[in-house]
């Protein structure tokens, strides 16, 4: 059953050094509150797991907590580069790094496939191109019923996955909304997981009969992070801080510049300022007009 | 109609008016996204586009910025989660079409996304596929958009990350892919469609003003024209606003000078 902790001894209880960690959130919901702390705690010699590394592993990998990262899309969304994971990946800076390359759709299927308790995620995919020629965990299958020859790739298990959401309620349930990502797989794939949430609620209240809950079994640990998600967005309470990944790369194209700004704002910081950032970037209501109801800074 | 307009306001348009009204169509990032959007809020009302985040049937007001921006999912009929849009919706073949972009193309408009260089030691590492490897052998058929410069327009990848003919000729086919492939490239200089037999991507229209030489000049092969060629209509003064004005409201909600 999840337990209410601290961010802080959420993340020291559940990611250790060595483990392979995934922190999911597609665009939305990327739990950056989380990695800092993980950050803050000096975490070393982790595998990290996501489909878009985004700017979380850049200054996760740029703090030289990572010596594996297993990916799909490697970019800073709609602006360019991630330089801190270009520099190790290109000088070993600030320390090598081992890549485990693939598709979006076999990141998902593999996820989706640990999150079911198989071995392979099997798809149609990698079709007359190059990366299974330099990822040894790409396969080929043959279908025993029609011949057709498929893809397949191990399932994803994560020793942790974490992930932000919008709420727990009381009982320790998790609520997610918007752009779902992978992260409802991710956290039934992994041994354990950490979601931290914009609010805690009594109860959910009225909602859609399908909503996307993580009943509270599947989840180790919850901790209250408004805010936790930015410069990502969470659906309803503020917006994604597009200018900050504008200005993230002159930021981390210079390894002086990336530490001092990691020490100001990561390391010499807790994971109360994401608060302030989430009531800067709020927003009042959605075009479906119904989230003003539920802001968490309201 | 001799109003002046960007060389990539000609691609954008010249892109937007590939798609149909009646098209389901998988949306790239950046250039795809902006011609996606201008067909839609021009002469392709109806159509229907998809992003890999998960929105299906969007209509943003303005561009997204990345790919799962919550202004698609705030405008879109509904949003699935990304292992169902790969697994249903992609790779259940009902993508009629797919919009590309990459960072090098050659001549049977094979796509690299992923490094400039050798793999194990790149002199420049690129994001990577993402979704394009089964974008590209999914959709019933592919747009790529993209400038064309002899950096970007190569003889020789140094990697596919996404397959469009392949080596040419029946390759695709030979893979087992029934869906068609690149069908058309628009550059900022000109449009590009494969050759019927040896599928090798060869320019059949020419946008307003450019010339044969600043083609082959662009082309880091000896390209092809095809035996007739057109000239690209220029844009119109309605599509021109359109697209400015989108790019005006994009800038201005992303915080940026127009």
């Amino acid at each position: 059953m999840s337990r209410f902790l601290p961010l802080a001894q959420a993340v020291a209880e559940t990611v250790h050094d060595g483990d392979t960690v995934a922190l999911e959130g597609f665009t939305h919901l990327i739990p950056f509150a989380a990695g800092h702390e993980i950050i803050r705690q000096r975490r070393k010699r982790l595998t990290l797991i996501r489909m878009t590394p985004d700017l979380i592993y850049d200054q996760m990998i740029g703090m030289g907590c990572a010596e594996r990262l297993v990916f799909s899309w490697g970019g800073n969304p709609g602006v360019g580069s991630l330089f801190r994971l270009r520099d190790a990946v290109e000088n070993g800076w600030p320390n090598p790094i081992e890549i485990e390359e693939h598709s979006h759709a076999a990141m998902a299927h593999a996820y989706e496939a640990g999150a079911s308790g198989m071995p392979c995620a099997i798809f149609r995919g990698y079709i007359g191109v190059d990366l299974p020629k330099v990822n040894p965990r790409i396969k080929r299958i043959a279908c025993p019923f029609t011949g057709e020859t498929l893809a397949a790739v191990p399932a994803h298990r994560p020793d942790v996955a974490i992930i932000h959401a919008l709420k727990a309620d009381r009982a320790g349930n998790v609520l997610l909304e918007g752009i779902l990502g992978v992260q409802k797989e991710a956290v039934l794939a992994a041994k354990r997981s950490l979601v931290t949430v914009e609010e805690i609620v009594e109860d959910f209240g009225p909602r859609n009969l399908n909503a996307v809950i993580l009943p509270g079994f599947t989840v180790a640990a919850i901790a209250l992070v408004p805010g936790g998600a930015y410069p990502s967005y969470a659906q309803g309470y503020y917006a994604r801080d597009n200018a900050f990944y504008i200005a993230w790369e002159p930021i981390a194209r210079e390894r002086n510049g990336f530490l001092a700004w990691m020490k100001d704002n990561v390391l010499d910081r807790g994971p109360e300022v994401f608060a302030l950032h989430a009531r800067r970037h709020a927003v009042g209501r959605t075009a479906r007009g119904d989230a003003a109801n539920s802001r968490g800074d309201a | 109609m001799t109003e002046t307009y960007r060389r990539t306001e000609m691609m954008t348009i010249a892109a937007a008016r590939a798609l149909r009204n009646e098209d389901i169509c998988f949306v790239g990032i950046g250039l795809p996204s902006a011609a996606a959007n201008l067909a839609r809020l021009t002469h392709a009302p109806g159509i229907t586009l998809v992003y890999e985040a998960g929105p299906i049937a969007t209509r943003p007001d303005v561009l997204p910025l990345s790919i799962g921006d919550g202004e698609l999912c705030d405008t879109a009929l509904t949003t699935v989660p990304v292992p169902e849009m790969f697994r249903y919706w992609l790779q259940g073949g009902r993508m009629t079409v797919g919009f590309l972009g990459g960072a090098q193309i050659d001549r049977f408009a094979n796509l690299n996304t992923t490094v400039i260089g050798p793999y194990a030691k790149p002199r420049a590492r690129l994001p990577g596929g993402g979704g394009a490897p089964e974008i590209g052998s999914a959709c019933g058929e592919i747009f790529i958009i993209m400038g064309q410069s002899r950096r970007s327009f190569v003889a020789q990848l140094d990697f596919i990350t996404s397959m469009g003919h392949g080596e040419g000729g029946d390759h695709r086919a030979r893979l087992g892919l029934a869906t068609k492939g690149p069908t058309r490239l628009v550059t900022d200089l000109c449009i590009f469609e494969p050759d019927p037999r040896t599928k090798e991507m060869s320019v059949t229209a020419i946008h307003p003003g450019i010339t044969r030489a600043e083609i082959a000049e662009s082309t880091g092969w000896p390209v092809r024209f095809a035996a007739t060629v057109a000239e690209t209509p220029p844009p119109a003064a309605h599509e021109l606003e359109v697209l400015r004005d989108l790019h005006a409201r994009t800038a201005r909600a992303h915080g940026q000078a127009a």
